[in-house]
């Protein structure tokens, strides 16, 4: 009923939506770096988009199934395999107990998000189950994964011929919109923000032409970027407030940091312009020596296309309706 | 305290934090009004249930709605500007004084020493006796205006202009949970380790977190403060008093 961790990898961790509405108390929102590819991973095993999924970084893991189960891989593709054979990215695929997950070559991308049906069994913290590292809390032990450890999980298959279940799920037709899991991008795009107008006309031109490269020092609390450097017209202190995933701040020394999922939840650097939620997946992806551009766009535009990624979602859904059915089947047999 | 049946008529600018928050402003400097405009303007738009609205942030000058795109808020095609209709909506008939749900909490501190290590210092720079300083700093008047920077860390407004005290120039790495630390008329309990910036004056017994605690914050944005200093003896007393809460 379980999966055990052969090999950890660097820095796997747990990750749901993160704790969205606990951040007037302090507590920070972590959660899943690219939503997107958490989101679809889950779908494609029939699980709601709350649902944790395991994280995996440039070095992932190794994982052996101790039950049989049905799990997908999203996001980065970095060639899962199961046993000896590479298994599809964005695919339902059915393990057996002793079958073992690993992963061959990066092709691109910097995370992959592997879901289960039924989801993890984890430690919910203020409404979530994301890992927090810095106060060791949520996910599995509020930790990243160690060698040896057991996660066990919610609903394992039950006995059933699992060729079938196999077959089965092959013949769902999948089609994925090329918005929801297209990962390289040589430009993000970035609205203004409030204090746009405080930054040196240089600084403003720079932000849109200029490219930008994600530092060594980039984590899941933020991306430290190297570029121009950018600077205030008028330096002045600001007052701590509330932050967002993809605050493009501005710190003395004028090289941008991107706040990300683990930022603090509130903070007082300047800040010059706020990546879009629908470009967020895109920068999420991103690793050490990438290098990119922005471009702006205004509001309006930003959340007409955050709607519409909504949108197709719900789509992919519905589209994905079947899957759900099929292994609800599937692990419910036990039951009867 | 008064509550005014016709609410203040606050001056007030709304803007946009990318496309999925949308902040009010009340102010531009750090003051007791505005902190509590910023708390009674969040209870407004609380029960309000803006559409698509999720979370509330109140910070000393400025109130953060967090915001997802729904049908219902991207009727006219934008939701910031749905959601600015609707704040000005709510807000001009002005804000009555709410009464928060706050409760004034005392919170016990060892100033100086071990505990305080920078006691002496800020007491120098500011020209008072360490003992000035610590009545003046326990005398204040103080009032939680948000939390942040970690789980459950309290941010405090002092009142007493003798606190303006810019931040240490290189930040010291690892700062124990329960320091009080002060800076810019600020000042934070430390709910854990953690690196710091500030000048540390005393420390608390008192946990400002606690996961095995409900609610696991001991201060919420609106409480009130009351510092008692404490000898060392009763700090050690108090901490061992609580090891023995947790473990029974």
């Amino acid at each position: 009923m379980s999966f055990e961790v052969l090999k950890p990898g660097l820095l796997s961790t747990f990750q749901d939506l993160g704790r969205l509405q606990h951040q007037r108390l302090g507590i920070p929102v972590a959660g899943a770096l690219d939503v997107n590819a958490h989101r679809l991973a889950n779908l494609l095993v029939g699980n709601g988009a709350e649902l944790a999924t395991l994280e995996m970084n440039l070095f992932p893991p190794t994982l052996k199934a101790h039950a049989s189960c049905c799990v997908a891989f999203s996001g980065a593709d970095m060639g899962p395999r199961i046993n000896d054979g590479k298994v599809p990215m964005n695919r339902p695929v059915v393990l057996r107990a002793g079958d073992e997950i690993s992963f061959g070559t990066r092709t691109d991308g910097a995370r992959i998000y592997m879901a289960v049906h039924g989801g993890f069994q984890l430690n919910s913290v203020f409404d979530s189950a994301s890992t927090y590292l810095r106060s060791a809390i949520g996910g599995f032990q509020g930790r990243a994964l160690k060698r040896g450890d057991v996660v066990d999980i919610h609903e394992p298959l039950s006995d059933i011929d699992l060729s079938v279940l196999a077959q089965e799920l092959w013949d769902v037709k999948i089609y994925l919109k090329s918005s929801l899991v297209k990962k390289k991008t040589p430009k993000l795009r970035i609205i203004k923000s409030a204090q746009w107008d405080e930054f040196t006309p240089e600084s403003r031109a720079d932000l849109i032409t200029q490219p930008f490269k994600v530092t060594p020092v980039s984590d899941r609390m933020g991306f430290r970027l190297e570029g121009p450097t950018l600077k205030l017209s008028q330096p002045r202190q600001m007052i701590s407030e509330s932050v967002v995933f993809g605050t493009i701040q501005v710190p003395v020394g004028g090289q941008a940091i991107i706040l990300m999922a683990d930022r603090q939840p509130t903070g007082g650097y300047p800040k010059i312009a706020y990546v879009a939620s629908v470009d967020q997946p895109l920068l999420a992806q991103l690793s050490p020596g990438d290098t990119f551009t922005f471009s702006l766009i205004d509001i309006a535009e930003a959340q007409k296309l955050d709607a519409k990624r909504e949108e197709d979602f719900i789509a992919l859904q519905r589209q994905l309706q079947p899957i759900e059915e099929l292994l609800k089947l599937a692990t419910g047999a036990k039951h009867v | 305290m008064p509550n005014p049946a016709k609410g203040f008529k606050p001056t007030y600018a709304i803007r946009s934090q990318g496309d999925r928050c949308i902040n009010v402003d009340f102010g531009d400097a750090i003051h007791p009004d505005t902190g509590r405009l910023c708390l009674s303007a969040s209870a407004i738009f609380r029960a309000a249930h803006l559409p698509g609205v999720f979370e509330i942030v109140p910070t000393y000058i400025s109130v953060a709605l967090h915001y997802v795109p729904t049908a219902e808020n991207m009727a006219n095609g934008c939701a910031y500007d749905t959601l600015s209709e609707r704040i000005h909506e709510l807000l001009k008939d002005g804000i009555p004084d709410f009464e928060q749900a706050s409760k004034t909490v005392e919170i016990p501190i060892c100033y100086g020493g071990v505990h305080g290590p920078d006691l002496l210092d800020i007491a120098k720079r500011i020209n008072l006796s360490p003992e000035e300083v610590i009545a003046r700093h326990s005398q204040s008047p103080a009032m939680v205006y948000m939390l942040g920077f970690a789980p459950g860390c309290p941010y405090i407004a002092l009142l007493d202009p003798v606190f303006a005290i810019p931040r240490r120039d290189t930040p010291v790495t690892a700062v124990p949970a329960g320091a009080v630390v002060v800076a810019n008329r600020q000042n934070m309990i430390y709910p854990s380790t953690l690196p710091c910036g500030w000048h540390i004056l005393g420390s608390t017994p008192l946990k400002m977190f606690d996961l095995e605690r409900n609610p696991p914050v001991l201060l919420s944005p609106g409480d009130h403060v009351a510092y008692r200093p404490i000898s060392s003896e009763e700090y050690d007393h108090l901490k061992h008093m609580q090891s023995l809460e947790v473990s029974a």
